[in-house]
């Protein structure tokens, strides 16, 4: 992070820090309401992997497009999503982004350009193409970005849509966040190289790689890319090197990652590095850290609050939305 | 009216709508200048121009899936599957999203997108090639699946499926592409969930989809030779269902036989027939029949697709069994 001199405002760096503070505190307060059996099913996530979502959409406006993946919650938050929203769908509350329809995995925000957070791995690549496509089409210069993990690329839809969006030079920015692992899976053990960069030479799309826990490196890669799909030169993929910290789910022990490999990984999380960086630049004092830090904990107190004393969706919900003219019938 | 085939009509629907509409466009593979596969999109192409008669490259998943990212940010995509047997390929894209996407984002996105599958089988074409897959589609929440059997009605039908805001299969047999039928001069949409009655009858309704509607209307002038007057009922659209058009030519006639071109085993006729025993079961005076193709992949030799494919001959002996 240093000896980077970056055109950004220490305004915009500020908030950079914000996003990451509010996807790390509302995922620490997930994983303790899922172990607390407050969240049903299963959730995955995003804490060591802040500094990617952050760095992309930092260069974003509601116009634009994202596709995210089953560890979505730190894409939503970082373009903008509604955090008592997404709470209260985590919760399985009717007052929930999908009306407890839709659950961790499956939040979209279409005012933000949010196309959803998806239990499937790899079809965001296939949607990120239609919304590529449309934004050309309809002659914007709108972007969308692509989110997805490195095991999702050993998925054909990574290739089909690789292909397509650069025969068609469509505006998509593929971010790839190379977490190390696709489940239990390490990287070496899934796929025989080490850049999932490299894979873009088969279709004649630019690869960067970048130290994913450095939000400014991600900022300054991913503008360089959606700079040049704004213009009409087509994809790029964006790799971030970064670590999960957590199990694949919560609940999962995560005892297939060997020990030293996540010291060292913790060492460099992105968020200490973030404010060490800001301290020493002046850009916050400690004071004002503080109270930046207090008003993102008084935000995700109000999300829980807020999930907490939503009602439970009435059973109609269940049967409404299917189509958008046919109710289905009850039982 | 005027008279075109079943290919001409789907064509001329299309055309309609691009005309209409700027968001309308088609992807499919070689669809653009080649024309498509059978001919279907011919001069589209030329009419409208590369942006909005697209070329892809054989990705059916990607085909699928881009018009899904389309449809949910504001275009009317028509994504052409060249053979209906290839959406296996991309059946993750119309299952697991097209169909669920609207129900788990809180009804928030609207999907106004049609996959045209060119299915069914007699072309001697084989086993990958000559499938009737609706069973599986008719089987997912959240898709309609439409299934024209004559020109007027592929005309209107798609007319009505371009502008829905729903994820629409639209499913067009291939045998019946240089099908000629009366079409009006002025092509209207026509609703989905609304059965068209192909023939009246009083003894027995015959339930029938896509190319088995004409096998059925030659079974049932042969039986009126016979002195037994079958009523062909076609859905039209597979879901919606028009249940009330069903169960009212049944009540009149008491006896049912159901044909579709599937494998019988697990085939949407099954569907049908349990919805008449589970509803109005009163009202049948015998079994109900159903016919569909034998349990086998299709074969390619003509002499054993024609023994696999059911035909008007089958429908008369099952029907022959309830009188």
């Amino acid at each position: 992070m240093e000896g980077i001199i970056l055109n950004i405002s220490n305004t915009k760096v500020i908030d950079m820090y914000k996003t990451m503070l509010k996807i790390r505190k509302f995922e620490e307060v997930a994983m303790n309401a899922s172990a607390e059996g407050r969240i049903p099913g299963f959730i995955h996530l995003y804490i060591g992997e802040e500094a990617v979502a952050t760095g992309v959409c930092a260069n974003l406006n509601d116009k634009d497009y994202i596709t995210s993946t089953h560890r979505g919650h730190g894409h939503i938050v970082a373009k903008g999503g509604n955090l008592k929203f997404m709470m209260a769908e985590l919760f399985g509350k009717a007052t929930g982004y999908c009306k407890g329809r839709g659950g961790s995995m499956h939040i979209a925000d279409a005012t933000k350009g949010i196309l959803g957070a998806n239990g499937i791995v790899g079809a965001g690549h296939n949607l990120a193409l239609g919304a590529g496509l449309s934004a050309q089409y309809r002659g914007t210069d709108e972007v969308c970005i692509c989110f997805f993990g490195d095991a999702s690329t050993n998925q054909g839809t990574f290739h089909e849509s690789l292909n397509m969006a650069s025969v068609w030079k469509l505006p998509i920015v593929f971010v790839c966040e190379n977490n190390g692992y696709g489940i239990s899976m390490s990287q070496n053990r899934h796929q025989a190289i080490k850049d999932v960069a490299d894979r873009g030479v088969s279709y004649n799309v630019p690869g960067v790689v970048v130290d994913g826990n450095d939000v400014f490196a991600v900022y300054e890669a991913a503008d360089e890319a959606i700079k040049r799909a704004r213009e009409g030169k087509g994809p790029t993929i964006v790799e971030c090197k970064t670590y999960r910290q957590r199990g694949h789910f919560e609940g999962d022990p995560g005892t297939y990652k060997p020990k030293e490999e996540q010291e060292a990984w913790v060492k460099k999380d992105p968020i200490p590095r973030f404010e060490k960086y800001i301290l020493e630049n002046g850009i916050l004092s400690e004071k004002e850290m503080k109270e930046v830090q207090a008003d993102i904990d008084d935000q995700i107190k109000e999300a829980v609050e807020f999930a907490d004393n939503s009602p439970q969706p009435e059973l109609e919900i269940a049967l409404q939305d299917v189509y958008s003219d046919i109710k289905e019938e009850g039982r | 009216m005027k008279t075109m085939t079943y290919m001409e009509a789907i064509r001329e629907a299309m055309r309609i709508k691009m005309k209409e509409d700027e968001k309308v466009l088609i992807l499919g593979e070689d669809v653009g200048a080649f024309g498509g596969c059978f001919g279907l999109t011919g001069t589209l192409h030329s009419e409208f121009g590369e942006k909005r008669v697209r070329d892809t490259p054989i990705s059916e998943g990607a085909i699928v899936g881009c018009a899904i990212g389309a449809a949910a940010t504001g275009l009317k995509p028509i994504a052409e599957i060249m053979m209906g047997d290839f959406v296996t390929v991309a059946m993750d894209m119309l299952v697991n999203q097209a169909a669920k996407l609207r129900y788990m984002f809180g009804g928030k996105i609207s999907l106004p997108m049609v996959v045209r599958l060119p299915g069914g089988g007699g072309l001697s074409a084989a086993a990958q090639h000559s499938q009737s897959l609706e069973a599986w589609l008719t089987h997912v929440p959240g898709l309609k699946v439409v299934y024209p059997s004559t020109p007027a009605d592929a005309a209107g039908l798609l007319l009505t499926a371009i502008e829905d805001d729903n994820p629409v299969a639209f499913i067009e047999h291939k045998g019946i592409y240089g099908l000629k039928g009366e079409v009006p001069d002025d092509i209207k949409p026509i609703p989905f969930g609304v059965a068209d009655i192909k023939k009246e009858g009083k003894d027995i309704t015959i339930i029938a989809t896509g190319k088995m509607v004409h096998e059925a209307l030659k079974a049932a002038e042969q039986l009126s030779k016979d002195g037994i007057e079958a009523e062909v009922v076609d859905p039209r659209t597979l879901f919606p269902l028009d249940k009330e058009t069903i169960f009212n030519s049944v009540k009149k006639t008491s006896k049912v036989l159901v044909v579709t071109e599937e494998n019988k085993r697990g085939g949407y006729g099954g569907e049908i027939s349990a919805m008449i025993s589970e509803e109005i079961f009163d009202y049948l005076d015998a079994p109900i029949i159903r016919i569909g193709a034998l349990n086998t992949p299709i074969p390619f030799s003509p002499c054993l697709e024609n023994f696999v494919l059911p035909d008007s001959k089958d429908i008369l002996n099952g029907v022959k069994k309830l009188f």
